[in-house]
């Protein structure tokens, strides 16, 4: 036998062969890929990635371009997770090759500046991020936005469609009720923490709004920890785990999870993340068995909610909706009949399943700006789906699909509402429409 | 190692690929060696490298394929999803592999008469999706069906745990276009019921795409049944659970699924879908009962009689259809869930008259202690379809040959007790040495003849089925796996 290979990862954060060995290339998780699904080509599955790592790491296969263009094109959606029979566990082996990308090939100049920003200079300081916000925001409301638009520039520069996956910059920021603590209404039932996220305290802050008020309705003190920071997420998947550490460190500071039955996430991207903290820390580090314990008390609101028990009285909603699965809550988190049970629990709610409703649906963190193309098919398909129901709005777990499936009811001119399941809670609770 | 086992892969001749672009486009070929590493497996262990893959959009592109492939004269293997277990998609002299992946339309439901038209790329699940609101599915339900391609099924007649009452694809597919390695596009089969002629339908059926590309299937779709009850016995011995099979078919019943897991199998698929199966039992039996709802009960009753009079500890019928999907999945997945156990496993396919159960399994228990083996058990119990799954770690070499002596000792006793090598999973290149067990060398010349009308070059799928003429006797090597070193 020849000479075994030099491999093409070095370091510790790299897919290891104890996991990326349990792929038994039996090929169930193809037709559950969204992007096989578009391309029908084994190197952008789940079985066929797996295989390149594997390659790379035996020398067989070099660390270049093509292997991160398939790594690159992978929504890290774990969809493949909930085929897989063996039990790989995708999500982990994707952000590793993408580590080993980071640190070892380079990447073309423009791209290597954009992501050294977002990553490193941007999403872990949250003074930053309302910075950033602030100047969107004047671009939004300024009329500098209508006037790109009607005048051309957008789709002369080629982002027209892109223009329409950005999310509103909201005019009162989250970041005002860092450090407060709202009180349950009625008897308190559980003590619980808020993690209002990075991008979504300048873009969602209504929704973390909703979000506190469903709780405190249902009996729940809610407390915002007021040193928190982004969750790490988006570098971890990004294979920026060194910042992904240190987000998680200064997060395992700012929420002393001792004190709380709960820490509370609306975001199921955030939520899977830091349920799985203690994947950033390796067995002999000092923060592992910190993060094990605070990742033990992570929830996702839909998944707290539906375990503790509505007890707020809801009016009636007369709307027909049906329920888009995230793909961090339904592969990464596997919770699947919590949100339904809450939107069911609606009186005048009826919900229609639509086919695929596990499928994602282009959003993918970054991916809609990373990879636009792939990203507005996916949606495409969504639409379709969506139509089917005949359903007035479309309910969902995570502030990015919301995102997504606003542009996706623009672009297609479908008039679908789209809307988080608390806060579809938060109006059958509180009568605003 | 023989050279023609692992073949290294050459330079495809540039015109070839010009012409190929020129036909499918640019995104429809794919030759550098980084893509062909992806293609050289499927869902065997089996390996070898294509000289580049096609994607094919229509029958029209098929032709042009297969003409270039002919003036080239070089190998062209059909692939579906690359799901098989015996290698039937694998490139094994290289040339030309032919993905039907974007050839995935359902073409025509014709709920009336209960028929569908299929481009071959369809996946076998999502043909009974489509359908299931016309109270209608496709019946074949192979493991894989998730991910399968009727295509790719057509190719290796398969099977699943409905087969029993439902038969095999070849009982469900009525007509077929094809495309013959010469470029020629006929039809073979009809719509209608019998087609008039031979019935080269049922001869294509199976063929392991060794006689044409397949480019459209009509199938037959089936009522889905009114009722359906789905029940687990428990058993504290394998053998009071192949007992139980043994007497439900004297007794007539015709269950619509009979499996059997043994306990280490249901062990690591309990792991995996959590359905409540007993982690202390030796063996459990899943069976499902279908039809009009009187009958289904009666059935049922019947059955869960006879598994209590041979011992089952406990009978368990599914209370709904959430239930019924969870222990299902976990049969489907059993394979699967074995690689949660060894860093690799070989699935062995053979067939035994039912009767021979008991022993079969004492012997699949002796070979397991002679090679220190962990062999997990799954069959198809109502028809005699044994999956024993070999565990073992592809980076020791030894481990690796007693796992191939050992599943050849298994597939040894099958054909002793009348039984056969492959009830499902096919020849392909991981069993045509072992014809000549089962047949003689005039029966084998009949079937290279017939091949040779279909195939006269014998290019299309090369290495598959038939073993070269020289016969048995030679002892075949079979490659490790392509991950078989470990990374430095």
């Amino acid at each position: 036998m020849a000479a075994p290979l030099a491999s093409g990862f070095a370091g510790a954060d790299k897919p290891e062969y104890a996991d990326y060995s349990r792929c038994i290339h039996c090929g169930l998780c193809l037709n559950h890929c969204p992007t096989y699904r578009l391309w029908h080509q084994e190197a952008d599955s789940p079985r066929g990635r797996i295989r390149q790592m594997h390659l790379v790491d035996e020398g067989r296969l070099e660390l270049g371009a093509g292997f991160v263009t398939h790594i690159d094109r992978c929504l890290d959606c774990r969809a493949c997770e909930t085929a897989c029979p063996s039990g790989v566990e995708y999500g982990k082996l994707v952000e590793l090759a993408r580590t080993q990308i980071e640190q070892r090939y380079k990447r073309p100049l423009a791209s290597r500046a954009a992501r050294d920003f977002v990553y490193r200079r941007l999403l872990p300081y949250p003074k930053r991020i309302a910075a950033a916000a602030r100047i969107l925001w004047v671009y939004q409301r300024s009329g500098l936005a209508a006037l790109a638009r009607s005048s051309g520039a957008l789709r002369l520069l080629g982002l027209q469609q892109r223009e329409r996956l950005m999310p509103e910059i909201d005019s009162k920021f989250f970041f005002s009720e860092m450090g407060k603590t709202y009180p349950a209404r009625g008897a308190r039932r559980a003590r619980v923490a808020f993690f209002a996220g990075c991008v979504a305290q300048v873009t969602f802050s209504d929704l973390n709004r909703a979000t506190i008020r469903v709780l405190q309705a249902n009996g729940c003190e809610v407390v915002v920890p007021a040193n928190q920071v982004c969750c790490g997420a988006l570098p971890a998947h990004a294979g920026v785990r060194d910042v992904a550490r240190d987000l998680a460190r200064a997060n395992l500071a700012a929420v002393p999870e001792k004190d709380f039955d709960a820490i509370i996430t609306n975001a199921a991207g955030c939520g899977s993340t830091l349920k799985e903290y203690a994947h950033l820390f390796g067995g002999n580090d000092a923060s592992h068995q910190p993060a094990a314990r605070f990742a033990s008390k992570i929830r996702d609101v839909s998944e707290f909610l539906a375990e503790l028990g509505l007890t707020a009285p809801l009016r009636t909603l007369p709307l027909r909706v049906t329920y888009q699965d995230s793909c961090h809550l339904a592969h990464g988190q596997k919770i699947r009949e919590a949100p339904r049970k809450l939107i069911r629990a609606v009186p005048g709610v009826e919900l229609v399943e639509m086919p695929w409703a596990d499928q994602c649906c282009g959003s993918a963190g970054v991916y809609n700006v990373t990879e636009t193309k792939a990203s507005l098919e996916l949606l495409g398909l969504k639409m379709g789906s969506v139509r089917e129901t005949k359903a007035q709005a479309i309910v969902t777990a995570n502030p990015g699909c919301i995102l997504q499936l606003r542009a996706g009811a623009e672009i297609h001119g479908t008039g679908h509402e789209v809307l988080h399941v608390v806060e579809l809670l938060d109006r059958a609770i509180s009568r605003r429409d | 190692m023989p050279a023609n086992e692992t073949r290294q892969s050459t330079a495809i001749d540039s015109r070839l690929l010009r012409d190929l672009k020129k036909l499918l486009g640019k995104d429809g070929v794919l030759h550098k060696p980084e893509d062909l590493l992806l293609y050289e497996y499927d869902g065997s262990v089996e390996v070898a490298r294509p000289d580049c893959v096609v994607f094919p959009r229509t029958a029209e592109d098929v032709v042009g394929i297969a003409q270039l492939a002919n003036r080239h004269k070089i190998p062209l293997v059909g692939r579906g999803a690359g799901t098989g277990l015996s290698g039937g998609a694998i490139a094994r002299h290289g040339g030309i592999i032919t993905s039907f992946a974007r050839m995935n339309r359902i073409v025509e439901i014709d709920a009336d008469n209960q028929r569908a038209r299929v481009q071959p790329g369809v996946v076998n699940a999502d043909l009974s999706t489509a359908v299931e609101h016309l109270g209608l599915h496709y019946a074949p339900d192979p493991s894989s069906q998730k991910a399968c391609t009727i295509g790719g099924n057509v190719s290796e007649n398969s099977g699943g745990p409905h087969t029993l009452a439902y038969g095999v694809t070849t009982n469900h597919v009525v007509a077929l276009e094809i495309v013959l390695p010469s470029g020629e596009l006929v039809h073979l089969g009809s719509t209608a019921l019998d087609a008039p002629g031979y019935d080269l339908t049922g001869l294509f059926v199976g063929s392991e795409g060794t006689f044409g590309l397949v480019t459209e299937i009509t199938v037959k779709l089936t009522r889905l049944p009114e009722a359906i009850k789905t029940l687990l016995a428990i058993y504290d011995s394998i053998d009071d659970a192949t007992e139980t099979v043994a007497e439900i078919t004297a007794r007539g019943i015709t269950p619509a699924a009979c499996e059997m897991l043994d306990g280490w199998t249901i062990r690591a698929v309990e792991d995996y879908v959590h359905a409540g199966f007993p982690l202390n039992c030796s063996a459990i039996l899943l069976i499902d009962v279908d039809g009009l709802r009187e009958v289904a009960e009666a059935e049922a009753k019947d059955v869960e009689d006879v598994c209590r009079r041979h011992r089952a500890r406990e009978v368990r019928v599914a209370r709904d259809a959430r239930e019924r999907d969870l222990l299902w999945k976990g049969r489907k997945n059993a394979f699967g869930a074995a690689g949660r156990l060894a860093p690799s496993y070989y699935t062995q396919d053979g067939v035994i008259p039912r009767t021979k159960l008991p022993a079969t399994l004492r012997r699949i228990s002796e070979i397991s202690k002679k090679y220190g083996l962990q062999i997990g058990n799954v069959f198809h119990a109502g028809d005699g379809n044994l999956h024993p799954i070999i565990l073992f770690d592809e980076r020791n070499e030894k481990q690796f040959r007693d796992t191939i002596r050992a599943a050849d000792e298994i597939i040894e006793f099958c054909i002793q007790v009348g039984g056969s090598i492959t009830g499902e999973h096919g020849v392909g290149m991981e069993k045509d040495r072992l014809m000549p067990l089962l047949f003689s060398e005039a029966d084998l010349n009949l079937m290279r003849r017939v091949r040779d009308v279909f195939n006269p070059t014998g290019l299309l799928n090369p290495g598959k089925i038939l073993p070269d003429s020289k016969g048995c006797g030679e002892i075949y090597v079979r490659p490790q796996p392509a991950s078989a070193a470990p990374p430095a």
